[in-house]
This record gives C-alpha cells, structure tokens and sequence, in this order.
C-alpha cells in the first residue's frame, strides 16, 4: 500500500517548471532594473535620475513595511531606525573593506553602478559591485537580527504595544550612532585599528562621510524588484492570505492563537531586512549625507503615510504612494515648472482623494444619489488640483503644507475608507476600483457579535 | 395573572424587528409584546437570538427594520442610556459586573442615572435587604465574588435604577440548581412588587414555571407564543425544551 | 552627597512631569484602548499657549520680568496663565475626539491608531505654521520668581522648583480623587471596563469619553505650562524632542500598569529618576537608551507594568 507520503509527492508539482515560473519575476525585475540604467538613465537629467533613485528606495521601505503594518495587522513604527542600522551596517563593510584593500573608499563599480567605463577595461559586473552587494546583504541582515529581537517580545503581545517598542527602538538605534567614534580617513590608520573596533567609526555626531557612491538606478530597482517579489510570496502563502482575511476581525485572530506569532516575527524580520537593506542603498547614494537622524521617527512617519494611503496590505497600493509622496513635494514646491510630471502628481492626488470621496452613507441613512457621489469623487480631487495650479500660478509655494495635507488625508481616511486607496487588493484586481465605477459596498455590521449569545 | 387587562396597551412593543450582523441575520421580523406587570419570558436554544432581542429592545445593537415601543413612545433609535431614564433597566448576558469595581460601587452604578439621594438610599436598602449575600461583601471587589454572588449583585444594581421594566438575560447561567432556585424566587418577588419582567432563559422549566406568558424563540424568529401555562404542558415544548418525552 | 541629592532633586522634578503627562496616555487607553499619539502635541500647545499669553499679557499690562523697575506680574498671574491654557487645551481636546476618534469607535485599533498619528502630524505641523507659532523656540517670561529658598550642601532649592513640583503632586492628588472618590470618576472606571455595560447602568458613555479627554487634555496643559516654567525655552512644535518627551510619558504609562492612574504616577517618577541617576552615574548622552531599554525589559517580565494586572491580553 502507498504511503500518504508518495501519492502527496506525485501531487506536488514538477521541479522544472515550478522553478521556472518562480524565476521569471527575478529575470523581469533585473532586465527592468538593468534597463533603468542604461537605457533611462542616459535620457534624462540628473535632478530627474535623483528623483527616480529616491522613489527606487522610498518603494523598498513602504512595501518592505506593507508586509507588517499591511498584511500582519500590528504596527511597526521603527522603520527607519531599521533602515538607519542597516545602511551604517554596510556603509562600515564597503568603507572599510575598500580603505584595507585598496587604500581608498572611492568606489570601483562597473556601469551599473552609474560609473564611467574603466579604460583599464574592467567587467562590467566589477569587485567594486561584489563588494557593495555584500555589504547591502550585511546590512540587511544586521538589521533582520535587529527586527528578530525587537519583534519577539512585542509580537507576543497586543498590537499597539510593537509600535511602541518600534518607535523607541529607533531612538535607541539613533543615539547608539551618536556615540560612534570619528571615521577613521587614512589607509594606513586603518590598517592598524582591529578589524572588530572599526565598525564603532561610524562617525558619530559628524555623520558618516566619505562612503563609496555605489548606489544607482540599476541597484535601487533590483532591490525594489526583489522585495516586491517576496512581498507578492509572502502575500500568497498560506498564513498571508489567512491573516488578510482576518486582519480586521479581533476576535477572529485571536482565535487564530499562538501560530500566528511566528508568520508575525517572520514578516516582521523580513521587513526589517529590506529596511537594512534600502538604508544601504541610501548610504551610499551620491549627495547623501549619512548621519544618525536618518533613525528619527520623522522619517518613519513618512514609510508609514506611504503604506496607509496605498492600502494596508496592497504592494502596488504602497509602490504608487511611495512614487506619489516622494513626487508630490516638488510639484507642490512649483507645479508650473514641472510639467512632465504634474500629470503622475495630479493622477496620484486624484486618486487618492477620490477614495475620499467615496463617501459611504451612513448606517440606516438613505443612500445618496449616483449624481451626488459623481459629484463628490470629481469636486474634491477637482478642486485641490485647480488648488495646486493657482497657487503655482502666483507664485505661492505649497511645500510647507505639505504634511498637513498628508496629515489631513490619514484622518479622512481613516473615517471614510479605512482600508486604504486600494484596501488590500492590488492595482490591477478589478475589486480594487469597485468604488471608482460605482459598484455598491457590501453592508457594513452594524455591530461585531460579542460573545456567544442567544 | 397580575391583573392584565387585555384592553390596555401593552407597555413593550417589539413590532417587525430585523437585526443583521454583518451579512448574517439574527432576527426576522420579531414581534412581541409585554403587557404591565407581567413576567414575560424568551425561551430558545443557544444562538436563537434571544440576546440580540436584549439588546436591540436596549439600542446595544441598531436594528435594521422594525421598531421598539415603549408605554407608546418609540425608543428605537435611543442610545441605552436614555433608557435608563426612562425606567427600563438591563441586566445583561454574563452579568456585567465591573470586576474592576467594590461591590458597594457597582450598587452606586446602577443608580448612576438617578439624583434622588434619600430614595436611592432607601432602594438601596432593599435590594440588600433581598440578597443578602450581597450585603456582606460590600467592601470586596466585585470581581472576587462568585458566580451566584455576581448574578445576585447584577440584579441588585438593575433594581437601583428603580425601574419600571426589567430585562434580564439569563439569570440562571452557569449556577448550582439550589442558587437558581434562589433567583427565581426573587425574581417573583421583585415581578410581585410591581416591576415588569421581560425574562430570557435557556432554562425553560424554571422560566415558564415563573412567567405569565411566553414566547419561543427559533433561529431568529417566534415559533411559538403563548400563556406560560399553555406552553409548559404543550408537546412541542415539552420535547424540545423541556427534556420531556 | 551633593550629586546625588541634586540627581535625586531633578529625578522628582522630571518625573512628576512625565507622570502629569502619563496620565493622559493612561486614561484614554484605558477607556478606548489606542495609544493617543497627539497627547504630546496638547502638552506642546500647552506650553506654547502659555507662553504666547504671558507675554502677550505681560506685553498689555506692562509688566516687566520680576524684580525689574516697570514692576513684576503679580503672584498670581502664573496661575491664570495656566488655567487660560487648560481651558483651551480642554477645548482643543474635545474637538479632536469628537472629531477625528468618535467616528472610528468601532473601528479596528489600528484604525485609531493611525488616525492618532494623522492628528499628531496635523497639530505638529499647523504649529509650525508662521500664523501659530513658527519654526524658532522662543523663551517664555519668567511667572515665578527663581530666587533661591534654601540650600543643602551645594543644592540649592528655588520656589520654582517647588512651583513645578508642587503644581504636579496637587493635580495627580485631584485626579486621583476624581476618579477614585466621585460619581463620574466611578462611571469612568465603569467605562473603561466595559463601555456597553456602562451604558446599560445609564451612563452616558460618549459623555464620559469626552470628558476624559477634556481632562487628559488640561493635563496635558499643565504638562506643558510646568515644562515651558522649568526649561524657559519653548522648543518649535514639529521639534523631535516633543514626540520624545510624549514616548517617554507613554513608557512611564506602561511601566507603572498601562490604564492605571496610579501606576502611571509611579512610572513617572520610575522613569524620571532611571533617566537622571543614570544620566549623572553612567552615561548622560544614553539617557533615552535607559528608558527605553527598561521598557522592553518590563513588556519581557511583567507586560502587565508595576501595578498592572498580570494578564494582558495576548492576540
């Protein structure tokens, strides 16, 4: 008699193809992110390349922060703390492995990572870039041991009490680097600190000065392309689609019980390995002063507008409004001068507020007619755009603004659609615009059932 | 019966009333009534929706459709607070009792809505005068006491609203046979002194026993309704509710 | 000797601030169960407001700063500066929980959560605007006089110290007699247990949150006043150091027992004393670093806090 054990290994399927359908993603995202480089990169100029790098990290910490704030349902509010150890993680290995080995921290990377053709003609894949991948992987590890012992003591416990922890761990992590010693500058002095001590010059107060500048498109989106992969993995596993389902149901998750601390710690661990991992990219992009303020909760208060407005739980949710709030500060800074783009912004913003307007009538209220909710979806994003274009028009800069606007938008949204732009559902599942071509919200419950009852 | 007289209004009127939870409805098109000082019990399995009865006549839960009426009045929209006022009192499903409170504060709770300080001194008295145990552990938390204990305090601190109508849930769950007896007996007393009873019970032998008229809840509709008396000795009750052949 | 008595001195100062702002953290958890993450932004409007009145006041009624030739505010000026920031913290207060956190009551927790750090971000930066308060700290006139009471050994002990200190005890002591002695403090402990239950006994329960928040809110205030009284400098309101002096409240909540009044008492002074003694023994620069640690300690060993119950709930 067969054992269960064979007939569950004939049902599972090939390797091959298994193989070569989880492949594809990786061969897309490194042709994309190959592209960028040499394709766009040459294209365009160096304010827009610097735009575009900076929304290649903005969409690795929001979606790496989808898989806890969005698909867990805890909040974790440290993540630049996370993204500030890993890039002093690798900004240490690349520094002072370069200052060893070759006497200097300049960079020797290939043209993907944004350098000129060597004429002593090196291989377009050079030390210099093995280097500085390894040093992303140091980081991003460092910060995944981070996040396993920050998140086991408080994934245990109810939700809020991680943000908490994740909030101070990022204070800690900052003045930890304050105390750094200067950054060592010379070959020779190098040479003769221990190779343990070097990673405490870091720079401390100063900041951490003189890092290679490997960081460019090719390498921002590889990062991105690959976090949003194991995001999507993640996301469709067993336990991901179990927790999205019962994300917003309390007691339904508690029923769930202890099993679920481990998918929690998990998500929670790979997150925090991205973070590391864009803080490296971040270190060493060119115009980046690293210092310990990259650990403020200011700027984990941004990844979070981010992963909100795109929807708890939706990667491309998060890819768009990481690509929007990065944008919207120079549009609103002067939307006249920046044609091209005032197009993505005022989509970004229409879309949004129109989730906004997406008004639900209230509890036993009557329903609104079709020409009212038609009204409100047009009139409000209508109106901040003709905003955006008269103020730019006289003159008026709307930067200072900017994050009352953000602030504004987390409250409506929270009241009048608390899942997010798009919920949990990805830009192109047709569920996600339900509310934008008018299809009717299931009814809501007027109370959750408490206990067991008659 | 406690001298009903079929011509006046009755003094609780449930007419259509519809309760969803979410997709699921509990309650379909309920309707019933309680007449003035009568002892009006619920009986129905577990999960009939005979809590969410409760709680929809208290404004807990918002119902759908239908409404509830009270002494002529329409408090379907009220929130429970104003209830209070108007002299219904709830004792709720597993007591309510504020375990983070003394006894004696729980007993204060319960006249929260009243500023009368002499009468509720004198309620006060009453009510400890008819649970004693009560009186006992005053000082202690509430939360320390037993089961028993709790469900006496419940009723207690529903009696020091003074109310004019009385809903409880449950009074009997999960206590010794002897205790329920107790309870019951009180409830008798307290229904005898001229407080309105609207009782829900799993505990049909004991409810129909004490009530005036009743009504059989089935999956969130009434299956049945009639004289407590009539009901007891019916076939179908018997069977399915009262465990007799 | 001197060291430790100055370290033991600042300890009580810091900590029955952080307590008088821990309070409001507890309250509002206990009863709905959300970090409020804009607490700290009511103590920071706190201090602000109090500044802007005194020396507008100041400004009106020439006064000058006390002990000068135009003549001192008189003793009680300080006292109506404060009670003219409680009332409009209280108001504020009450505007942003009935408009930001009652539409959410049955919303998940992140939810409110969220909306939370909305309204933090909000107040943060409207107060920055140039029409509030702008981006530069400014100082705020002195209310009480500094002189010098006594002295022990090299400590000296100033009215202002005890203006601060003093102010703090007497509200935790009021506080904890509202809540723990009076009708609405037993319907507020009877909310925080269980809001639909409460309802039943006819409380009316939106009314109690509100009034809680009025009263963490002119908490809050106080919080504020005192801390703008101690450091003179009023720091800009989007300024890092708010957010931290809200999180290091909020810690002292947890450690004393979140939901706790008392308990967050005890975690003020707890945490105001971890942070000053081992500031001046250890390391001063890691002063965060020790509050924040012992914060993981105690959700490692006892997440219920000091005076907390020991079961949490787990989800």
């Amino acid at each position: 008699m067969r054992s269960l054990v064979d007939s569950s290994i004939e049902l599972r399927p090939r390797l091959g193809p298994t193989i070569l359908a989880s492949l594809w993603p990786i061969v897309v995202g490194i042709a994309f992110a190959v592209a960028m480089q040499l394709f766009v990169k040459p294209n365009i100029n160096d304010y827009f390349a610097k735009q575009l790098l900076d929304i290649g990290i903005s969409i690795v910490l929001a979606v790496s922060l989808t898989m806890v704030n969005g698909f867990t349902g805890q909040f974790s509010m440290g993540h630049a703390g996370f993204m500030a150890a890993g890039g002093y993680a690798a900004g240490a290995v690349c520094y002072y492995v370069s200052l060893r080995i070759w006497g200097t921290g300049g960079a020797r990377g290939s043209i993907l990572s944004g350098m000129p053709l060597d004429p002593s003609g090196l291989p377009s894949f050079a030390v210099g870039d093995l280097l500085f991948l390894g040093s992303l992987l140091v980081g991003g590890l460092v910060s995944a041991l981070l996040g396993f012992l920050v998140g086991l003591p408080s994934l245990r416990l109810r939700g809020d009490y991680l943000a908490i922890v994740t909030l101070g761990f990022g204070e800690i992590v900052r003045v930890l680097i304050q105390q750094t010693e200067p950054v060592i500058k010379t070959a020779a002095e190098a040479a003769q600190t221990p190779v343990l001590e070097l990673p405490i010059h870091v720079g401390g107060a100063l900041g951490f000065t003189g890092l290679p500048k490997y960081t460019s498109l090719f390498w921002a989106y590889l990062v991105a392309a690959i976090t949003i992969i194991v995001a999507f993995r993640l996301k469709r596993s067993t336990f991901g689609r179990a927790f999205l389902s019962i994300r917003e149901d309390e007691i339904a998750s508690e029923v769930m019980g202890v099993n679920t601390t481990r998918f929690k710690v998990w998500a929670f661990v790979i997150a925090a390995f991205f973070a590391g991992v864009a803080g490296g990219l971040f270190a060493h992009t060119l115009g980046v002063g690293l210092s310990a303020e990259a650990a403020g909760f200011m700027k984990s208060f941004d990844v979070i507008i981010m992963v909100v407005l795109g929807g708890l739980g939706s990667i491309s949710g998060a890819t768009a409004a990481a690509i929007v709030f990065t944008l919207l500060p120079e549009v609103l800074r002067d939307p006249l001068a920046t044609p091209a783009w005032i197009v993505v912004a005022i989509l970004g913003v229409w879309a949004s507020l129109s989730g906004l307007a997406a008004w639900r009538s209230r509890e036993g209220g009557a329903e609104r007619p079709w020409v009212m909710k038609l009204a409100l979806k047009l009139l409000i994003p209508g109106a901040c755009v003709v905003a955006i274009y008269l103020a730019g028009k006289n003159g008026i800069d709307l930067s200072p603004y900017r994050m009352i606007f953000f602030a504004l938008l987390l409250i409506l949204m929270m009241i009048f659609r608390p899942e997010g732009l798009l919920g949990v559902r990805e830009i192109w599942e047709r569920e996600a615009w339900s509310w934008l071509i008018g299809g009717r919200r299931k009814a809501v419950a007027a109370s959750p059932p408490q206990g067991g009852g008659s | 019966m406690a001298g009903a007289d079929p011509q006046t209004p009755p003094m609780l009127e449930v007419r259509g009333l519809d309760v969803h939870y979410g997709a699921i409805q509990a309650l379909h098109d309920l309707s019933l009534s309680v007449k003035k000082g009568q002892i009006v019990t619920l009986i129905g399995c577990n999960g009939a929706g005979k809590t969410t009865t409760l709680r929809a006549i208290s404004g807990i839960v918002r119902p759908s459709g239908g409404g509830v009426f009270y002494e002529g009045a329409s408090i379907t929209a009220a929130p429970p607070y104003r209830l209070v006022r108007m002299g219904i009192a709830h004792s709720p499903e597993g007591r309510g009792i504020f375990s983070n409170l003394s006894v004696s504060e729980n007993l204060d709770l319960g006249a929260y809505a009243r500023s009368d300080h002499d009468e509720i001194a004198r309620d006060r008295e009453r009510s400890l005068t008819l649970f004693p145990r009560v009186r006992e552990r005053l000082k202690q938390n509430a939360g320390t006491l037993s089961g028993g204990e709790q469900q006496m305090l419940a009723i207690a601190r529903a009696l020091m609203a003074r109310p004019r109508l009385l809903l409880l849930d449950e009074p009997s769950l999960g206590l010794a046979p002897q205790i329920v007896q107790t309870i019951f007996k009180i409830i008798r007393e307290i229904n005898e002194r001229g407080t309105t009873i609207l009782l829900v019970e799993q505990n049909a032998h004991m409810a129909l026993k004490v009530a005036h008229y009743a009504y059989v809840l089935e999956v969130g509709r009434i299956a049945m309704a009639d004289e407590a008396a009539v009901l007891e000795k019916s076939d179908a009750v018997r069977k399915a509710y009262l465990g007799v052949g | 000797m001197d060291q430790f008595l100055q370290t033991f001195k600042d300890g009580i100062a810091i900590g029955s601030l952080y307590a008088l702002i821990a309070l409001g953290y507890t309250m509002v958890y206990g009863i709905l169960k959300f970090i409020n993450f804009a607490h700290s932004d009511v103590v920071v409007l706190g201090a602000w407001l109090s500044l802007v009145i005194a020396r507008q006041a100041e400004a009106a009624m020439g006064w000058g700063a006390v002990g000068t030739a135009s003549g001192a505010a008189p003793w009680w000026f300080g006292g109506v500066v404060l009670v003219a920031a409680m009332l409009l913290c209280g108001v504020l207060g009450f505007a942003i929980e009935r408009l930001a956190y009652k539409p959410l009551r049955k919303a998940p927790r992140l939810n409110v959560l969220i909306t939370a750090i909305g309204v933090s971000l909000l107040l943060q930066n409207s107060g920055q605007l140039p029409a509030f308060f702008g981006t530069k700290p400014k100082s705020i006139p002195p209310l009480v006089p500094d002189t010098v009471l006594f002295s022990i050994g090299q400590v000296q002990f100033r009215v202002l110290d005890f203006a601060v200190v003093g102010t703090a005890l007497l509200f935790m002591i009021g506080l904890d007699w509202l809540v723990f002695r009076t009708k609405v403090g037993r319907a507020m402990r009877a909310v925080s247990h269980s809001p639909t239950n409460a309802g039943l006994m006819g409380i009316p329960v939106d009314r109690v949150i509100s009034f809680t928040f009025v009263l963490g809110s002119m908490l809050a205030a106080t919080g504020g006043f005192l801390w703008a009284l101690k450091y003179t400098q009023v720091k800009q309101p989007a300024d890092t150091s708010w957010t931290l002096l809200g999180l290091k409240a909020f810690v002292a909540a947890v450690v004393g027992g979140i939901g706790n009044i008392r308990g967050a008492m005890l975690g003020g002074l707890t945490i105001g004393m971890l942070e000053q003694f081992g500031s001046a023994y250890l390391r001063s620069s890691l002063a965060d670093v020790y509050v924040f640690g012992l914060l993981i300690l105690v959700l490692l060993f006892r997440p219920g806090g000091i005076l907390g119950s020991a079961a949490v709930d787990k989800v």
